[in-house]
């Protein structure tokens, strides 16, 4: 059955108990790395340490490169793309957009870290993405695109279009239903979709993820330090810690 | 001019598993060794705030930087090849430890079958049974005279483990015990159990319990934290170069590691190395480090770039057969497998280790019958629990939307409740599976990148097919409610990722007309040039590879002492 763990043991008596019960012992050459991983975290915090109480602002939820226009368009493709429902909070109150935003701000949206050399030629499609265009590009492209194609279909933006609506232009990406010749609809939506459930369930610190809601709705509990004790159990529920609970220690 | 630097006893190209296992045993036996290492350093206290799903397993933080250095690939040489601009397929690693680091653990023998595959595939079915272009060959080595260093490479990393029902003679047992059993693992078992198969546990890197290694290394026991593959380990406890043999080579004082060091040539004369030519990255300098003996343990991919752009070896001539370097590229054939969904089940599968599992290898090797099959070889089946992550997990079965509000519902439903029980298997090489030099693509130092050219075959089409069936009908004895299971493999599609188990090209035989290092791993073409790895693989097994490499990095080790003694070819 389930049963609720961690509940009141404050993270630093966890911690050391953690240490106690795992039977770490000082010797041996190469231990040194695991204590001294360890030993940085057992600093004491008397101050600072509690998580910032909900009616204080989120400073993370501010644009680095979308428009308002492309954020809106953004909030609303991927509200629908993972709804909220009797589950719980969909991909708007889960900050989804705002991490999309940020992600295309950095490495990711430049392409950073992939071969971007020329020369570019189309090539078969198990040869992966060819094009020279960086994400960033490829969203300001798509997200006019998005607009202008619901425009075509239904002289709305599609901010203003109904759920329905804005299932059928999204479906229309999906399914190459749209006609551009600067970036693949396709690509676009696979990304779209991939960077919304990055946004659901990527660590907190990335600005999706809003409060652990998207670990909580499929009980996932987060960063923990260790499994040994429930490796062996039938399922067990227990309360999500993100990255941001190791910084207290 | 490259700035010359005192000479050496010898130069490492790449300190991963392999060049750290060489560092170590030849430090120990007095020699000088400089490694040099293209990436950064790294240390268990680098893993702070690992358990970031985002950054290490889709974000590829422990991984080469491509923007820098990729692979060019086509299915066949009539297609044009096109670099690999993202990361799908496989990961290649970077930085001190390599692919070492962010690897799951899983460390198998091959069976004794692999290392004599043509012979006995000839003796059992007739030559007919191996197709024209297939170009298996017998490794020049058998499992028995492998055995030792095998059992060398376990107990330095501590490898949990029992014994492989269907496997090779052992001449110990695992050093360590099994690692726990999980509800899914126990119901894997039972269920292949009561099929008359033979399950065991998957031997592993994760460390069941503390350890000390006979070179005096202590490791703390794996706490199934469920980050393992792609990550790299906050405990030490999952066996990695940076935290077994690397340590024992700079503590011999006899080991030089050089990191940011790329290296671009092997410098030769008349059959002989004389050193290497390698960029520091921090500076752009060039440098040249003259050594005695050069040993070449980089990631598959660049030992034979490395070659082939120093002009060692006769390369790969896929029109003649003739020719080694590059040759017998071969992969893994990873997607016969099959998910079972259970509507009334829930699991701890958010928890897990990289190498913790139940396999069986009644479908592996030559352990069954294939008179009337059409391939050859076959693959480890197995269910391992290495932690759900949720990005990356979500399967639906088929028919279910991808997205939207059936999609998330379905999702959530299933997010504990489903199983995977996959098929690593084999794969055999071709003659037209090869590794060359790209004519167009560079990279950053205005290097060419390597070139691979691959695609699946009829064997692996009814492998694969064959195994997922397999794995479908355990699914359905362990009480699945709903099963998707593969129902053609289709063309190799390098955007999904497979395996990291990318193997062939500097391959291992007795004959130096068709292959290219000796059983010790020496160059047949340059005595003092010894190149490790995967590399070495004449085909690929249905086995990870790790724990091969590792037997051959410490048999290299002992070949290079040899070749030290006496000069000359030490077989």
């Amino acid at each position: 059955m389930a049963e609720e763990k961690n509940k009141e043991i404050p993270q630093d008596e966890s911690r050391r108990k953690f240490i106690r019960n795992t039977g770490y012992t000082v010797g041996g050459l190469a231990v040194g790395g695991i204590l001294g991983s360890l030993i940085p975290w057992r600093k004491d915090h008397s101050n600072g340490s509690n998580p910032p109480s909900s009616h204080e602002q989120n400073f993370n939820q501010a644009l680095m490169y979308f428009t308002p226009e492309q954020f809106n368009i953004v909030e609303a493709a991927t509200e629908r793309i993972f709804p909220a429902d009797d589950h719980g909070p969909g991909a708007k109150a889960l900050g989804v957009a705002f991490y999309i935003d940020h992600q295309l701000a950095g490495d990711w949206g430049f392409n950073a870290r992939e071969y971007m050399q020329a020369p570019f030629y189309r090539g078969e499609k198990v040869q992966g993405y060819q094009g020279r265009l960086k994400r960033r590009d490829i969203f300001n492209i798509a997200l006019q695109e998005i607009d202008n194609h619901s425009m075509q279909v239904y002289k709305k933006s599609f901010t203003e279009l109904k759920g329905e609506q804005k299932d059928k232009i999204l479906k229309d990406f999906e399914e190459d239903k749209v006609n551009i010749t600067t970036i693949s609809a396709s690509g676009f939506f696979q990304m779209l979709r991939s960077a919304t459930l990055e946004g659901v369930y990527s660590d907190p610190l990335y600005g999706g993820n809003r409060n652990m809601d998207g670990w909580k709705m499929r009980n996932y509990p987060g960063s923990q330090m260790a499994y040994a004790d429930v490796i062996e159990k039938d399922f067990t529920k227990i309360k999500p810690q993100s990255l941001r609970n190791h910084m207290n220690h | 001019m490259a700035r010359k630097l005192p000479k050496t006893d010898v130069v490492i190209v790449g300190v991963g598993w392999a060049g750290g296992i060489i560092a170590s045993e030849l430090t120990k036996k007095g020699l000088k060794v400089v490694g040099l290492e293209r990436g950064r350093e790294r240390k268990t206290e680098d893993y702070f705030m690992v358990h970031d799903e985002l950054r290490y397993a889709l974000r590829y933080d422990l991984m080469q930087d491509l923007s820098k250095e990729t692979i060019t690939f086509r299915g066949n040489e009539r297609i044009r090849a096109l670099p690999m601009r993202q990361y799908g397929s496989f990961l290649i690693g970077d930085g001190l430890g390599g692919a070492g680091v962010h690897w799951n653990g899983h460390t198998f023998r091959f069976l004794p079958y692999d290392f004599e595959i043509r012979s006995k595939t000839t003796e059992r079915y007739g030559k007919n049974k191996i197709p024209a272009e297939m170009t298996i060959q017998d490794w020049g080595i058998t499992y028995d005279e492998l055995e030792p260093y095998y059992d060398k490479f376990e107990k330095t990393a501590g490898i949990s483990g029992e014994e492989n029902p269907l496997g090779g003679k052992r001449s110990d047992k695992y050093p360590t015990p099994p690692m726990k059993k999980s509800p899914a693992m126990k119901m894997f078992e039972k269920a292949a159990k009561n099929m008359k198969l033979h399950p065991y546990m998957l031997p592993s890197a994760n460390l069941s319990q503390s350890y000390t290694n006979p070179d005096g290394i202590a490791r703390a026991a794996c706490q199934y934290c469920g980050y393992c593959e792609r990550f790299g380990c906050e405990y030490g406890a999952k066996a990695d170069p940076v935290v077994t043999v690397i340590p024992v080579a700079k503590k011999s004082g006899k080991f030089e590691l050089r990191t940011h060091s790329h290296v671009r040539r092997i410098l030769h004369k008349g059959g002989k190395a004389t050193g290497v030519l390698y960029t520091d990255t921090t500076t752009g300098e060039e440098i040249e480090q003259p050594a005695d003996i050069v040993v070449v343990t980089s990631y598959v991919f660049n030992n034979i770039r490395l070659l082939l752009m120093s002009g060692l070896g006769k390369p790969y001539d896929p029109s003649t057969g003739r020719g080694v370097i590059g040759k017998n590229y071969a992969y893994q054939v990873m997607k016969g497998n099959a998910i079972g969904f259970f509507d009334n089940k829930e699991f701890n599968t958010f928890a897990g280790a990289g190498a913790l599992g139940v396999v069986l290898d009644d479908y592996n090797g030559d352990n069954f019958d294939h008179s009337n099959l059409k391939f050859i070889h076959g693959g480890g089946i197995s269910f391992t629990q290495t932690g759900l992550r949720p990005i990356q997990n979500n399967a639906v079965p088929q028919g279910t939307a991808t997205w939207g509000k059936e999609f998330k519902e379905t999702s959530l439903k299933y997010a504990n409740r489903y199983l995977s029980v996959g098929a690593q298997g084999s794969s055999m090489p071709f003659k037209h599976h090869y590794l060359d030099l790209d004519p167009t693509y560079k990279d950053a130092y205005g290097d060419p990148l390597i070139r691979i050219t691959f695609d699946f075959e009829d064997q692996d089409r009814n492998l694969a097919v064959f195994l997922a069936n397999k794995s479908a009908d355990i699914l359905k004895e362990m009480g699945a409610d709903h099963i998707d299971s593969l129902k053609e493999l289709g063309p190799y599609d390098i955007t999904t990722y497979q395996s990291t188990h990318n193997t062939g090209g500097v391959i291992m035989g007795d004959d130096p007309a068709t292959s290219a290092v000796n059983n010790y791993l020496q160059m047949w073409d340059a005595d003092n040039v010894f190149v490790v790895g995967a590399s070495a693989f004449a085909h690929n097994s249905g086995y990870n590879p790790t724990g091969t490499v590792g037997a051959f990095s410490y048999r290299a080790a002992e070949g290079i002492l040899k070749y030290r003694d006496k000069g000359g070819q030490v077989v």
